[in-house]
């Protein structure tokens, strides 16, 4: 249900009456923000090089003709460890420089690392949304012993240790399940663990949104229409609910951007070779006094996207808000 | 006392009677979450294939005989049912529990978390060493970014817009989005390695043993944790602040003639900090249950750094040792905050 159009006569010039939706106020006030603008086509830019990273064409990966997982032994002082060079060997075939000791390509593994961060993200945050969404509108609709169940059972989940969890879970898994193995099986394990966990975060605003909504004339309206709940929670309350949840899964994402990032620093996310970005800073521990760039480069990877996440989601909640109207 | 408190001040009753229930939520909540963690840890290796022999070889270390697998199987009970398990698990945290190492008997008195067959000993005692490390890690941090997070979110609050403000909350929003073994590494880059002023990873030491080593060597680790939660509480309090400062009763305040800062510190604070002070519980507790990244980054031989060791030695007892023990330590930190909401907001004991 959009809200009712709310007229605006723009100064006493004569100009036509502006229905202005909520969604047209929204969109106005997130073109002013500069900051969530510039958030936005980091997050566009960001995903279409994860979307493109591979293909076609060997992809964006094979831009300067170097492969995330081939060592290039002889850029790397066979004294020191170190890529040869200034600055880890940043150069035009390398732009990102070179991983000390074995010389692999940063620019490819970098590349290869949003990949992973990125899907991880994604899913998770799709599965919390899910099942947050879900189960937020049940309590608040329904109330009474399902609304103390539900609102129980978040309390459980938010008084585990996620990430020792995590890292607990990982840590006993078998070798091959799901028909799955290695990295394939570590992914779906921590998409699943993250988004499963994280959902009480998004059922609280959805609880709470629905609890005042459940009050409004237009429920009334269509219950003495005679329609069901199910009518009511899928069409009338749920269109209201889209920029709640729209705000806080953008606001998630980076929280498990950076949650996979800890994963595979703490050596439980995905494993060599693959790259990833948390992991590469891992290796980056042992090297920061002879390759500095080493730690810089993924560092700053993971910093960019989660700012730019969070620009964008504040910038939504700003936008959205009615409160701040 | 029931009825000794005079009419209209049913305080002490109403809080003794508030804390006894909250007492015993917490409790209940303990064992759930015991139950849970248990459970989960168990049966998710389990519903994806794992065996009990797959399980057994997390417990004996990686370079385990086949037959050492096998009797450990046997010895641990690893193919009981569940619930028998966890009913010998739970029976250990509150009355000890004997754990048989081949022919010899292994004791792990009370409260048995578990008992690791890496290095042979009950996971409690290594836990409580353990323990200072994080301690004095977790709470020095604490009251550095609740002092500064607090301040420097009500002061971008009242000066909306300034300068200040602005500075203050990019900061902040950097500080967020930056991963914390990231600005850690990052430190110890600059202020150990390049600068030398002060020690390096892995130079904690108790502070019965050197007082002045072990402060030093926490520094960088305290700046680094406390910059990451200061930055995600001066957004948090500067948010609750300006929606508190556009209540009506702000306005009444400031209609009857009260001086700003006893608006602002007396009515403004005080409803904002109520919220804060629940998330720090929060956080704290989650803390204390092991400071996982720091502790590893700087090289911290905390409860963090034991679980991360441990997975590394496929020690699995350790592990769900830890885990159950932060649990503990969440659920005991807001049992904590709520009491204290209690006894300063009358409303809630009510409610």
């Amino acid at each position: 249900m959009e809200a009712k159009p709310e007229a605006v006569l723009e100064g006493a010039g004569g100009k036509a009456i502006e229905g202005r939706s909520l969604g047209r106020i929204a969109w106005m006030r997130l073109k002013r923000d500069k900051a969530a603008i510039i958030g936005a086509f980091v997050v566009l830019f960001l995903t279409l090089v994860a979307i493109f990273a591979e293909r076609p064409f060997g992809g964006l990966i094979a831009l300067f003709g170097d492969s995330p997982n081939i060592p290039n032994n002889d850029l790397i002082d066979p004294l020191t460890s170190a890529p040869i060079g200034a600055w880890g060997g940043i150069s035009l075939e390398h732009p990102f420089g070179l991983e000390p000791v074995n010389g692999r390509d940063l620019f490819a593994r970098i590349l290869s690392g949003a990949q992973i961060s990125l899907l991880v993200a994604f899913l998770a945050t799709l599965l919390s949304v899910v099942v947050g969404s879900l189960m937020g509108v049940l309590a608040g609709f329904f109330g009474g012993w399902v609304d103390t169940v539900i609102s129980r059972l978040m309390d459980v989940f938010l008084a585990f240790p996620l990430l020792l969890f995590a890292i607990a879970i990982v840590g006993a898994l078998p070798d091959r399940a799901l028909g799955l193995s290695g990295n394939g099986l570590r992914i779906a394990v921590i998409v699943f663990i993250i988004g499963f966990f994280s959902w009480p975060y998004i059922a609280r605003i959805v609880r709470g949104q629905t609890l005042s909504l459940r009050e409004r004339e237009f429920v009334d309206a269509a219950r003495s229409l005679g329609a069901g709940n199910g009518y009511i929670i899928f069409r009338e309350m749920l269109p209201n609910l889209v920029a709640p949840i729209l705000v806080y899964a953008t606001l998630l994402i980076p929280t498990n951007i950076l949650f996979e990032a800890a994963l595979s620093f703490l050596g439980v996310g995905v494993n060599e070779p693959q790259a990833s970005w948390g992991g590469m800073l891992t290796r980056a521990v042992d090297y920061y006094q002879i390759a500095p760039h080493f730690m810089i480069v993924p560092g700053l990877a993971i910093f960019i996207t989660v700012m730019a996440f969070n620009l964008l989601g504040d910038g939504l909640r700003d936008a959205l808000d009615p409160r701040a109207r | 006392m029931p009825g000794s408190d005079p009419p209209g001040h049913p305080g002490r009753t109403i809080v003794v009677a508030f804390i006894v229930r909250r007492v015993i939520a917490a409790v209940l909540m303990l064992a759930v979450v015991s139950m849970a963690t248990f459970a989960i840890f168990f049966l998710i290796p389990r519903a994806l294939g794992q065996t009990p022999e797959g399980m057994a070889s997390r417990y004996v270390g990686r370079d385990a005989t086949p037959e050492a697998i096998q009797g450990a199987v046997k010895r641990l009970h690893l193919d009981d049912p569940l619930i028998v398990q966890y009913g010998r698990f739970a029976k250990g945290i509150v009355a000890g529990e004997d754990y048989s190492l081949g022919p010899k008997k292994a004791e792990c008195p009370a409260p048995c978390f578990g008992f690791s067959f890496n290095n042979n000993q009950p996971v409690w005692p290594t836990l409580v060493d353990r323990l200072p490390a994080t301690l004095s890690l977790a709470l020095g941090a604490a009251v550095l970014w609740l002092v500064t997070g607090v301040s420097i979110g009500v002061v971008s609050a009242l000066k909306r817009g300034s300068v200040l403000d602005r500075a203050a909350m990019t900061v902040a929003l950097a500080g967020v989005s930056l991963p914390i073994y990231f600005t850690g590494l990052v430190s110890l880059s600059v202020f150990a390695y390049t600068l030398g002023i002060f020690p390096g990873g892995g130079s904690y030491t108790p502070i019965t043993e050197n007082p002045v080593m072990w402060f030093q060597a926490l520094v960088l680790p305290w700046i680094t944790l406390a910059f990451l939660y200061a930055a995600l509480y001066a957004r948090l309090t500067r948010a609750g602040m300006l929606e508190t400062m556009g209540e009506d009763y702000i306005r009444t305040a400031r209609a009857k003639g009260l001086k700003e800062s006893t608006v602002v510190t007396k009515h403004a604070l005080r409803a904002t900090l109520t919220p804060i002070l629940t998330i720090f519980g929060l956080d704290l507790g989650l803390l204390l249950g092991g400071a996982v990244l720091t502790e590893s980054t700087f090289s911290i031989q905390g409860v963090g750094k034991l679980v991360i060791d441990a997975i590394r030695g496929n020690d699995l007892p350790v592990v769900l040792g830890v885990t159950l023990f932060a649990a503990f330590f969440i659920v005991l930190a807001n049992l904590i905050v709520d009491i204290l909401y209690a006894v300063v907001d009358p409303r809630v004991r009510l409610s």
